[in-house]
C-alpha cells in the first residue's frame, strides 16, 4: 500500500509537503488530477499517479500547464472535484485559460496549487504567483506546515464548491520540498457521476455579465475565508512588535522569537488565507500594535494588502509604523531563513543574537574559506548532454561563422555554464529557444551571417516548442533545431510525456514519435547518437550548411534512467602507461575541458584517473584523449 | 534525545543518496512519536552541487525546515569537504560529526580551476570544529556491498551504533518497507549492520 493512500485515519506519517497536498486531495474525494511536471511542484501529481489505480482516480501528466488546467476544468464543470498543480512559471502558461475560467466558474470543485520557488533553487526565476491570483479575483490560501497543507486542500475544495469557482493554494519550496508530520484523515468512499449540464453555457463573453459574477463569488469567498482556522495570533495582548507572516515565514519567525526570548514582547499573526484578507482579525491586531513587521516570500504581497487595508481605515486606527520589504528591513528577493529573521528581530528589539565563541567562529570561517571548495553545477557522469554540447562546440568551431545556440528549459539549461562549455547563449521560458531561433533565422535579409541553432529537450519539444517549429517552417526560417531526446522529463524526476509509451498511471499509451511528426511536416529530420562525438559534430556541421528549417534528434537515454534500467555500457579505465600526464601536449584536455565528474586528475601521479564509484560507463571520454589512454571495454 | 530540538544535518553531493538517508531517519523517528521536520535541497542543485538536509527532531513541536546558524547537534557527511562546509555554518563546539572519508571532487577541481584541500588537513579542520568526529571508509564498504550509493545507510548504521541516533535495525526495516518498498529491505539492512559493526 502506497504511503499517501493509507486508509488509516489518525495515523501520523512523515510526508513531503507535496505528498500532504496529494493526500488532502484524496481526502477531499478528487476524481481527476493533472499537471505538467515542474519543481517544486512535481511530487503532487507524481504521488497521485502512483495510487491512481488503487484509488480509482484519473491522473495525467499533461502536455503543458494550460492543458492540465483545461483537463481538470472539464472534470470540475461536470460536477467532479479536480486538482491541478504547477510551478510558478507554469501558472504563466495556464493563465490565459485561468483568466477566462474565473469568469465562467465551475460546477464541482477545482483547486489549483501553485508552488513558488523563492531564490529560484530549481527555476529560472523566483516570480511571486500571488499577484496573478489577485488579478484573477480568486481566493488564495498559503500553508505554513505540512499537516496544514493537507487540511487546506480539503478546505479549498469546500470553498471552491461553495463559490462555484477555482480556489488557489500557494506553496513554496520550503513547504513543498520539506517533510513533516501529517495526521491522516478519512478517505471518502463514493464519487459523483460526471454530467455536463447543457442548459448552461460556460462562456466568459460578455465580460459585462461574467465579471460581476466573478466579483460576487469573490465576496462570498471572503466570508468563508475570514472564518477559517488557518489564521491565528499568538503573543501578548499589546505587543511591542507585531509580526504578520505567512507560508514558510511562520515557523521561521516562531523559532526566532523563542530563540531570542521575545515571547512576551513580540506577537505573531499568522495568515493562512492571504487573499482576500481576514480584515476584521487584522484590523483588531493593528489597533494594539505600534510597530508591524512583515515576514513573507518573495514580493510584499501581505505587506501591500495590509497597507491598503490600513489606508482604508486610517481615520479609526492609531498610528502604526510598518516595516518590511518597502522599508528595506527585509530583503525584497530570495528565500527567507531563520538566521535572517533572527538578525532582523534582534536588531529591531535591541537584544543580542546567540553566538558561538570567537575562536570557534574564526575556525568556522577558515573552514568555509579554505576547506569547502566551490561546487559548480555540472551534468551527471554519463549524461548525454555533455556529449551533445561537445559536438555542438566542435561543429560551430568547424563552421567558423560564430553560430548562436538558443537554449531552453531542462537539465540542458546548464549549457550556459562551463559543464556545457558555455554553448547556450539564451535561457528564458519553455520553448523560447526555438521561437527566438525562428526569429533570428529571418535576419539574413538584413545581412546576418551567423547560423542559428535551437536546442531543446524531448519534453520541452511537446510542451511549447512545436508551435515555434511550425512558425519557423512556415516562414522558411534558417535554423537547425537539435532535440536532445533523453527519453524522459529528466530534470523533474523522469515523468512520461507524449513521446513515452506509458502514461502517468503506468498504462500503455501510444507514443507520439518526434521524427514521425517532423517528417510528416516535410522537415529534413536526422537522428544521431550523441555518444558518437565525431559523427554528431560532422552531422551538425553539414546541416548548418543547408538553408531552411532542419531537425536533428540526438537520442540517448538519461544516465540516471539508464543506471536504473541496467548495468553500465562500458568499464572505463585510464591506461597509466599511455597517459603522458603533464608531459603530454594536451594540457590535461580530458579534465580541464571535458569536466566529467567521473574522470579525475590525480595530483600526486599527475595523470588522469577514473573514479569507479562515480563513472557511469558511457565511454565517451575515450574519444577525446589524443593519446588513446582512456580505455573502454564492454561491461 | 539529549536536546530538544535535536538538529541533524545530512550533507553530501547530488546523487549520493542524501535525501533518502534523511527520509529514513525521519520516518523511523516519526514512528517513535517524534515531531520531525526535514528541509531538503532539490532540483538543479542535484546536478553536481552540494546537497544538504536539515532534520529537526522534537518531542513537542513541529520546527521549521531550516535550522538557525550554529545549531547542528549531529552532522552526517557523505563527503568530507561538505562536512567542513556545514560545520562552518551550522557547527558549534558541541557538534558531533560522522564523516565518509572519500572525497568527491567538484568539477572545478577536476578542471584545475581550484584545488581540493589536503585530506589530512581537512580532517583536522573537521576535528577542530567538532566535539567528537568519526571518519569512515563508507564508500569502500558500500562498494564491497555492491553499490556505492549504500554509503548513506552505512553512515546511518554507524551513527545508530554509536548511540548518536535512537534508531535500530527493526525500525529501519519497517521504515524502508513502508516508505520505499519491501524489496529494498535486505540490502539496506546489510548496509546498516555493516555501519553498526564499524563501531568499536
Amino acid at each position: 500500500m502506497a504511503l499517501i493512500s493509507k486508509d488509516d485515519p489518525g495515523r501520523e506519517l512523515l510526508l513531503m509537503g507535496n505528498e500532504a497536498v496529494a493526500r488532502g486531495a484524496l481526502e477531499a474525494g478528487i476524481s481527476v488530477a493533472a499537471a505538467y511536471p515542474g519543481n517544486p511542484s512535481s511530487e503532487i501529481i507524481g504521488s497521485l499517479a502512483e495510487v491512481a489505480e488503487d484509488m480509482g482516480i484519473y491522473v495525467e501528466w499533461s502536455v503543458n500547464e494550460k492543458v492540465a488546467l483545461e483537463v481538470a476544468a472539464a472534470a470540475a464543470v461536470s460536477g467532479l472535484n479536480a486538482l491541478v498543480a504547477m510551478k510558478q512559471n507554469g501558472l504563466n502558461v495556464a493563465s490565459d485559460f485561468l483568466m477566462n475560467l474565473n469568469l465562467t466558474g465551475i460546477r464541482g470543485g477545482l483547486v489549483l496549487v501553485v508552488c513558488d520557488d523563492p531564490s529560484g533553487i530549481s527555476s529560472t526565476n523566483e516570480q511571486d504567483s500571488r499577484i496573478l491570483v489577485k488579478s484573477a479575483d480568486l481566493p488564495l490560501l498559503e500553508p505554513s506546515t505540512f499537516h496544514e497543507a493537507k487540511d487546506m486542500v480539503r478546505f479549498a475544495f469546500e470553498v471552491s464548491r461553495e463559490i462555484n469557482n477555482v480556489c488557489m493554494i500557494r506553496s513554496v519550496t520550503r513547504i513543498s520540498h520539506a517533510r513533516g508530520n501529517v495526521t491522516l484523515g478519512p478517505l471518502p468512499s463514493a464519487r459523483p457521476k460526471p454530467h455536463f449540464d447543457t442548459n448552461i453555457i460556460l462562456s466568459a463573453l460578455p465580460a459585462s455579465l461574467t465579471h460581476p459574477t466573478a466579483h460576487r463569488r469573490f465576496r462570498q469567498a471572503k466570508r468563508l475565508l475570514a472564518d477559517s482556522t488557518f489564521n491565528s495570533y499568538q503573543g501578548p495582548d499589546t505587543p511591542e512588535l507585531l509580526v504578520i507572516t505567512c507560508g514558510s515565514g511562520y515557523l521561521f519567525s516562531q523559532e526566532a522569537v523563542r530563540l531570542l526570548g521575545l515571547e512576551s514582547r513580540v506577537g505573531l499573526l499568522k495568515i493562512g488565507t492571504t487573499w482576500p484578507l481576514p480584515e476584521e482579525l487584522i484590523l483588531s491586531r493593528l489597533r494594539d500594535a505600534g510597530r508591524v513587521l512583515f515576514i513573507e516570500e518573495v514580493d510584499p504581497f501581505l505587506e501591500d494588502n495590509v497597507l491598503e487595508l490600513f489606508a482604508e481605515h486610517n481615520t479609526t486606527l492609531p498610528k502604526v509604523s510598518f516595516l518590511g520589504k518597502k522599508s528595506g528591513t527585509v530583503p525584497d528577493l530570495g528565500e527567507l531563513s531563520p538566521g535572517l529573521i533572527i538578525g532582523i528581530l534582534a536588531d529591531l528589539m535591541k537584544v543580542s543574537r546567540p553566538h558561538a565563541d570567537e575562536a570557534y567562529s574564526s575556525t568556522a570561517t577558515d573552514a568555509l574559506r579554505n576547506f569547502a571548495p566551490a561546487r559548480s553545477l555540472a551534468f551527471c557522469p554519463g549524461c548525454p548532454h555533455r556529449a551533445s554540447y561537445w559536438a555542438v562546440k566542435k561543429a560551430l568551431a568547424l563552421d567558423g561563422r560564430d553560430g548562436v545556440v538558443f537554449g531552453d528549459i531542462g537539465c540542458y539549461a546548464l549549457g550556459v555554464l562551463a559543464t556545457g562549455f558555455h554553448q547556450s547563449k539564451t535561457l528564458h521560458a519553455m520553448g523560447s529557444g526555438t521561437g527566438m531561433a525562428s526569429g533570428f533565422g529571418m535576419l539574413g535579409r538584413f545581412g546576418a551571417t551567423q547560423p542559428a541553432i535551437a536546442l531543446c529537450g524531448d519534453s520541452t519539444f511537446y510542451h511549447a516548442a512545436i508551435p515555434a517549429l511550425l512558425n519557423a517552417l512556415h516562414h522558411q526560417s534558417d535554423l537547425l533545431m537539435i532535440i536532445l531526446d533523453n527519453s524522459a522529463t529528466a530534470m523533474t524526476g523522469f515523468q512520461p510525456h507524449p513521446g513515452s509509451s506509458v502514461n502517468a498511471m503506468g498504462s500503455q499509451a501510444p507514443a507520439v514519435v518526434i521524427e514521425d511528426l517532423c517528417t510528416s511536416l516535410g522537415l529534413k529530420t536526422v537522428i544521431g547518437d550523441p555518444f558518437d562525438l565525431d559523427e554528431s559534430a560532422v552531422t551538425i556541421y553539414e546541416l548548418l550548411q543547408e538553408s531552411g528549417t532542419k531537425v536533428l534528434i540526438l537520442r540517448q537515454m538519461c544516465a540516471l534512467v539508464g543506471a536504473k534500467k541496467g548495468p553500465r555500457r562500458y568499464t572505463v579505465t585510464v591506461d597509466q602507461d599511455k597517459c603522458l600526464g603533464d608531459e603530454c601536449g594536451c594540457d590535461r584536455f580530458c579534465t580541464r575541458v571535458f569536466r566529467c565528474p567521473g574522470l579525475n586528475w590525480d595530483v600526486s601521479l599527475k595523470k588522469a584517473r577514473v573514479d569507479e564509484a562515480i563513472c557511469a560507463g558511457c565511454g565517451v571520454c575515450a574519444d577525446i584523449c589524443p593519446s588513446h589512454a582512456i580505455v573502454r571495454e564492454r561491461a | 534525545m539529549k536536546k530538544d530540538p535535536f538538529n541533524v544535518v545530512v550533507t553530501g553531493v547530488g546523487g549520493q543518496g542524501n535525501v533518502l538517508a534523511s527520509l529514513l531517519i525521519g520516518a523511523v523517528l516519526v514512528d517513535r512519536g517524534y515531531k520531525v521536520t526535514i528541509g531538503e535541497t532539490y532540483g538543479a542543485s542535484q546536478r553536481g552541487g552540494s546537497v544538504m538536509s536539515h532534520l529537526r527532531i522534537s518531542r513537542d513541536r513541529q520546527y521549521g525546515p531550516l535550522m538557525p546558524p550554529q545549531q547542528a547537534d549531529l552532522v552526517i557527511a557523505l563527503e568530507p569537504s561538505e562536512a567542513a562546509r556545514i560545520l562552518g555554518q551550522f557547527g558549534n563546539p558541541e557538534t558531533v560529526s560522522v564523516v565518509n572519508s572519500r572525497p568527491v571532487y567538484p568539477v572545478d577541481v577536476i578542471s584545475g580551476d581550484i584545488t581540493y584541500p589536503d585530506l589530512d588537513e581537512l580532517k583536522e579542520k573537521i576535528r577542530s570544529l567538532s566535539r567528537e568526529s568519526y571518519f569512515l571508509p563508507a564508500t569502500e564498504k558500500a562498494l564491497e556491498l555492491g553499490n556505492p550509493i549504500l554509503s548513506n545507510i552505512v553512515l546511518i548504521g554507524y551513527a545508530a551504533g554509536a548511540g548518536l541516533l535512537p534508531i535500530d535495525v527493526d525500525g529501519l526495516e519497517k521504515a524502508i518497507a513502508e516508505y520505499l518498498s519491501p524489496e529494498k529491505v535486505p540490502i539496506n539492512r546489510e548496509a546498516f549492520l555493516c555501519g553498526m559493526n564499524m563501531v568499536r
